[in-house]
C-alpha cells in the first residue's frame, strides 16, 4: 500500500472492509471526482479498461507463478495510474500499459524484488514502443493555482506523516536547482523551466511514483541521494529535449539504486560473516 | 522441465508478447497503407480518381505571407502568426462559373479574387473589383472570408474577417464591390478565425456569426501586455468573444449575441458551421474550440440557442478543435460532424472527432458518439481544415484533411519546449514572455495532408500519396468546387506562408453524378441552410448548403452528389430554409439543375 493510502486509512479509521482496498478505492474516488470536475481522464471506458487489465493480468500471472489467488489492491493502483497517465484516442494502449506494468513485476526481478516501479516501466515502454498510438499526460487539467497548491500541500502533508516527505522535498529542490542551471544554459526563461513542475504529470510523479516504497532504497540518506540523482539524470534528458524526461530518469536511476543497495547489503553481510 | 520452469517460461513469453504488440500494430497499419501507383490509368482503376496539380497552368500563382506582429512576440512569432491562409468559393458575377477568393495576411499584401474565365484559366481581379487591399496597418490582416447574398439581390456579397476590423462588401451585381462595413454596424475589432452566414431565425435574411479566437482587446501590433496566450491548454477561458449579427434587411445588422445565448463562454473558437441537426427546421451551430471542448448550440425556434454540447455527448473531452464539417458519410440521411484536432506521435494524441448521430436518441437534442477510430479517420496530425466531398463520384463521401503547423528548419523540433510550458500553471503559460524562443525550429511541420477514401462499408483508407495529393505545405483551408463544370469536384488548398494549390480532379469514366444549384425566394436568396436529400439505388444521401465551414473556408454553394454506376435518381427532396418542402421526381443525372424555390408547395 502506498504512503498516501496508509495515511488516509489511518485518518479515516475505516475498518469494516478489507484494509488493502480502502486506500486504492479512495484514490479512485479522488480521480473520479476530479474527472467529473475537470475531465482529467481520457474517458471512463479507458480508465476502467486499464484497471480491469491490470487486475486480470495480476490475477493470471500470480496464479500461474504460485498456483494461488492474490490480493489485487496493488494491481488496482497500477491500473489507476495507467488510466490517468496514458493519453490515446484508442483503448488498447491503456490496456497494454497496465498489462506491461503488471507483467514487469513478475519478469524483471532480482533476488525476489522487482526492480522497476511497475507504472514507470509500463509508461516508458508505451513511450518507446507505441508512440504512434499513445502519449503520456503532459497537459494540465484545470490550471487553477489554488487547486494546484492544495494538491501539493495535502500531498506533502501525507508524505510527512508516512515519513517520506524528504524524498519528494529533495527531488523538488533538486529540480528547482537544475531549472536555474538549465535556464542559464539554454537562455530560456526560468519560469518555462519550472513550468512542468506545476502540472499534473509532476504531481503524480513526485507524490506517487518516486515515493513507492517497493522500488525505493531502504535508508533515508539513500532515498535522498536517489531523489537527487533522478533530478540530476532528468537534467540531462531535458537538455536533450526529452519530453518525458522524469519518467526516463526514474527508469534509469531506480533499478540501479536498488541493485547497488542489494549488492552493498550483500557485501556488508559477507563482511560480518 | 518442472512446473515452476514452465510457469516462468510462460510468463516471460507473455511479457515479450506484450512488448511486441505495438510493433505488430504498426506492421498491420503498414499493410493497409495505399501504394503509390505511377500509372494514372491504374490509379483510376484502383481508387476511382486522381489529382493533378494545375495552379500555375491555370493562372493561379498566389503566395500567402503570414503577418508581422509586435516585436514582443518575435521569439514565438511563427506559432502565433500561424493562421490567415484561407480560400472561399463563390460565383461572384453569377455567370455559372466558380470563382476563388484567397486571403493574405501581411501588411501590404493583397487578397486575390480569381475570376473563372470560362476557358479553363483564372485571372486575379481583386484590385479592380475593390476587395484586394485588406491587409492594412491600423485595420488588421485577413484571416478568412465567407460569401452570402445578405441583401437578396442575386449576387453573393463578401464578408472578410480579420485579426482587426471585420469588413463587409456589397456585390454590385458582379461589376464591383462597395464597402458597407460602417453602415452595417459591425464591431470595431475582432480577432476572428471563423464566420458563417446562416438564417438563424428563418426570416429570409442571412445573419452572420463571427467566432473570436484571441481576445478582442488584443491589438497584435501594439501589445499592451504579453499575457495574451491561453490560460489553460484544456479549459481556456480567455479567448475572443463570439458574435451573432441579425440582418435587419435594410443593410444594417443588430448584435444579438447576448440575447440569443451565444455570449456564454469566452472559448478560443477556431471554426464554426451551421446546419439543422435535430430536424427542427432551424439551423443549429457547432463550434470547434482550440484548448477546449466542442460546442453544440441548439436553435430554439429562432429565438436563441442553448449550449447542448454535454447533453449531446460532445462536450466532455477537451481537445484542440480546428475545423467543423458536416457529412452524411453512411448514406442514411443523417449528418455526422467531423472536427479536426492535434495528434503528434508520442507527445499529444488527441485524435480527430467524428460525431456520429445516435439513431436511438430522441428529443430536441440529438446525441452523438465519436466513431472516428472505428472508421479509421482519427489519427491525422496537426489538423486544420477537414472537409467531406465525394472525390470519385462513387456515391460515398470521402474526407480531405489539411495538416501541418510550422515548417521551418528541417530536422529541428519545438515540441519539447512547447510541452514544457503547456504542462504548467496558467500564470506561466498565459504570458508569451515565458515561452521559449522558437529559433526557426519546426513545429509539427512538413506533414502530409490526408485523403481518406470511403469504401462505403464503414471504413476509410488513406490514399493521398497514391492519388497525387501528397501535399506537405502548412495547409490550413480547403474548398471544393466544380471549377470547369465537368461534374467533378476539384480541390483548392490554401497554405500558411506558402502557395495556394489547385488540383484538377480526374475521375473514372462511368461514375455518374448530379448537382443542384438553389435560389431561395421566400428563403434567403443563397439558399444557405437548405437540406437536399437524394434517393437513388435504394439509398439516401443528404447535403446542406453551407455559408462557411471547415477551417476558414467555404466551398461551392451548389450541392453535388456522386451516383456511382447508377444513372437513375428516384427523387430529390429539398427542404428550403423557409421550411418549404419541394420534391423533384426522377431528375436527370449528369447535369447541374438550377432550382428556384417554388412559391407554392407543401410545407
Amino acid at each position: 500500500m502506498s504512503p498516501f493510502q496508509t495515511a488516509l486509512l489511518e485518518k479515516l479509521r475505516i475498518t469494516h472492509i478489507p484494509k488493502s482496498y480502502i486506500g486504492p478505492g479512495l484514490i479512485s474516488g479522488v480521480v473520479i471526482a476530479a474527472h467529473i470536475s475537470f475531465g482529467v481522464l481520457d474517458g471512463w471506458d479507458k480508465f476502467i479498461a486499464a484497471i480491469a487489465a491490470a487486475m486480470l493480468t495480476d490475477l493470471l500471472l500470480h496464479k500461474v507463478m504460485t498456483g494461488e489467488w492474490r490480493n489485487l489492491s496493488s494491481a488496482f493502483i497500477s491500473g489507476n495510474s495507467a488510466g490517468i497517465l496514458v493519453r490515446s484516442p484508442m483503448i488498447w494502449p491503456f490496456v497494454l500499459c497496465a498489462m506491461i506494468s503488471i507483467a514487469s513485476k513478475y519478469v524483471l526481478r532480482y533476488r525476489g524484488r522487482h526492480l522497476w516501479n511497475p507504472t514507470n516501466f509500463g509508461i516508458v515502454m508505451i513511450i518507446l514502443l507505441a508512440s504512434d498510438y499513445a502519449a503520456v499526460l503532459s497537459i494540465q487539467w484545470g490550471s487553477n493555482m489554488w487547486a494546484m497548491l492544495v494538491i501539493w500541500f495535502i500531498g506533502f502533508l501525507v508524505l510527512w506523516q508516512v515519513r517520506l516527505f524528504h524524498v519528494s522535498a529533495v527531488y523538488v529542490l533538486s529540480f528547482l536547482l537544475f531549472a536555474v542551471l538549465r535556464s542559464y544554459l539554454t537562455g530560456d526563461h526560468f519560469m518555462s523551466e519550472v513550468a512542468p513542475l506545476t502540472g499534473p504529470m509532476y504531481q503524480l510523479f513526485v507524490l506517487f511514483m518516486i515515493t513507492d516504497p517497493k522500488t525505493t532504497v531502504s535508508t533515508r540518506n539513500g532515498r535522498c541521494l536517489v531523489a537527487f540523482l533522478i533530478a540530476f539524470t532528468e537534467f540531462f534528458f531535458r537538455l536533450n529535449e526529452a519530453v518525458y524526461a522524469p519518467f526516463y530518469a526514474l527508469f534509469v536511476v531506480g533499478p540501479i539504486a536498488l541493485l547497488v543497495e542489494m549488492w552493498m547489503q550483500e557485501y556488508k553481510g559477507r563482511e560480518k560473516r | 522441465m518442472d512446473r515452476k520452469s514452465v510457469s516462468k517460461l510462460f510468463i516471460v513469453l507473455f511479457f515479450v508478447g506484450l512488448l511486441a504488440v505495438p510493433t505488430a500494430m504498426k506492421k498491420y497499419d503498414e499493410m493497409n497503407r495505399s501504394t503509390v501507383v505511377e500509372n494514372p490509368e491504374e490509379t483510376l482503376e484502383r481508387y476511382g480518381f486522381y489529382l493533378e496539380e494545375v495552379s500555375e497552368s491555370i493562372g493561379i500563382n498566389f503566395l500567402h505571407e503570414r503577418p508581422d506582429l509586435d516585436p514582443k512576440l518575435d521569439h514565438i512569432h511563427p506559432q502565433v502568426a500561424s493562421v490567415g491562409a484561407s480560400v472561399s468559393i463563390s460565383d461572384v458575377n453569377s455567370d455559372g462559373l466558380q470563382d476563388i477568393y484567397l486571403t493574405n495576411s501581411r501588411f501590404g499584401t493583397q487578397n486575390a479574387l480569381y475570376l473563372n474565365q470560362g476557358d479553363g484559366s483564372f485571372m486575379d481581379r481583386a484590385e479592380e473589383l475593390g476587395v484586394a487591399d485588406l491587409n492594412v496597418e491600423g485595420l488588421g490582416v485577413s484571416m478568412g472570408a465567407v460569401w452570402g447574398d445578405y441583401n437578396n439581390n442575386g449576387y453573393e456579397d463578401l464578408f472578410v474577417y480579420r485579426w482587426g476590423k471585420p469588413e463587409l462588401y456589397r456585390n454590385d451585381e458582379g461589376t464591383g464591390f462597395t464597402r458597407v462595413t460602417e453602415e452595417a454596424g459591425l464591431p470595431e475589432w475582432v480577432n476572428a478565425n471563423t464566420a458563417v452566414w446562416f438564417d438563424y431565425n428563418r426570416d429570409g435574411l442571412l445573419d452572420l456569426f463571427i467566432g473570436g479566437y484571441f481576445h478582442e482587446d488584443i491589438d497584435f501590433w501594439n501589445l499592451m501586455t504579453t499575457r495574451i496566450m491561453p490560460d489553460s491548454y484544456e479549459y481556456a477561458t480567455n479567448g475572443g468573444r463570439n458574435y451573432l449579427f441579425e440582418n435587419r434587411g435594410d443593410g444594417t445588422f443588430r448584435d444579438v449575441t447576448e440575447e440569443t445565448g451565444l455570449l456564454e463562454t469566452h472559448r478560443w473558437t477556431l471554426a464554426a458551421a451551421a446546419a439543422d441537426l435535430n430536424g427542427s427546421g432551424y439551423p443549429d451551430l457547432v463550434l470547434a474550440n482550440d484548448y477546449g471542448v466542442d460546442e453544440l448550440y441548439i436553435n430554439q425556434g429562432g429565438a436563441g440557442f442553448v449550449n447542448s454540447g454535454e447533453q449531446a455527448g460532445m462536450g466532455f473531452v477537451p481537445k484542440s478543435g480546428m475545423s467543423v464539417a458536416f457529412g452524411d458519410i453512411m448514406n442514411q440521411g443523417e449528418l455526422s460532424i467531423y472536427i479536426t484536432n492535434i495528434s503528434e506521435a508520442g507527445v499529444l494524441m488527441q485524435g480527430n472527432n467524428l460525431w456520429t448521430p445516435d439513431r436511438s436518441s430522441t428529443g430536441d437534442v440529438p446525441t452523438y458518439r465519436n466513431l472516428a477510430g472505428n472508421l479509421g479517420i482519427e489519427l491525422g496530425e496537426w489538423g486544420y481544415g477537414g472537409q467531406f466531398m465525394d472525390m470519385n463520384n462513387d456515391g460515398h463521401l470521402d474526407l480531405y484533411v489539411a495538416n501541418g503547423y510550422v515548417s521551418a528548419e528541417e530536422g529541428t523540433d519545438y515540441w519539447y519546449d512547447y510541452a514544457k510550458v503547456v504542462g504548467g500553471n496558467r500564470n506561466i503559460i498565459i504570458d508569451a514572455n515565458n515561452w521559449p524562443a522558437m529559433n526557426n525550429r519546426t513545429f509539427s511541420g512538413y506533414q502530409q495532408n490526408k485523403i481518406w477514401l470511403n469504401d462505403g462499408a464503414g471504413r476509410f483508407r488513406e490514399v493521398s500519396s497514391a492519388v497525387g495529393g501528397a501535399l506537405t505545405l502548412d495547409s490550413r483551408s480547403i474548398a471544393y468546387a466544380d471549377l470547369w463544370n465537368r461534374g467533378v469536384l476539384d480541390l483548392i488548398v490554401a497554405s500558411q506562408n506558402g502557395p495556394a494549390r489547385v488540383y484538377r480532379n480526374h475521375t473514372r469514366p462511368g461514375h455518374q453524378w448530379i448537382s443542384f444549384s438553389l435560389d431561395g425566394v421566400e428563403s434567403n436568396r443563397s439558399a444557405i441552410g437548405a437540406i437536399v436529400d437524394l434517393y437513388w439505388d435504394g439509398q439516401k444521401q443528404r447535403r446542406v448548403v453551407a455559408g462557411g465551414d471547415s477551417f476558414s473556408s467555404q466551398s461551392q454553394r451548389a450541392v453535388h452528389f456522386g451516383l456511382g454506376q447508377s444513372t437513375a435518381v428516384e427523387k430529390v427532396e429539398i427542404r428550403w430554409p423557409s421550411g418549404r418542402l419541394q420534391t423533384i421526381e426522377s431528375p436527370e443525372a449528369n447535369r447541374l439543375h438550377r432550382i428556384r424555390e417554388p412559391s407554392e408547395g407543401g410545407v
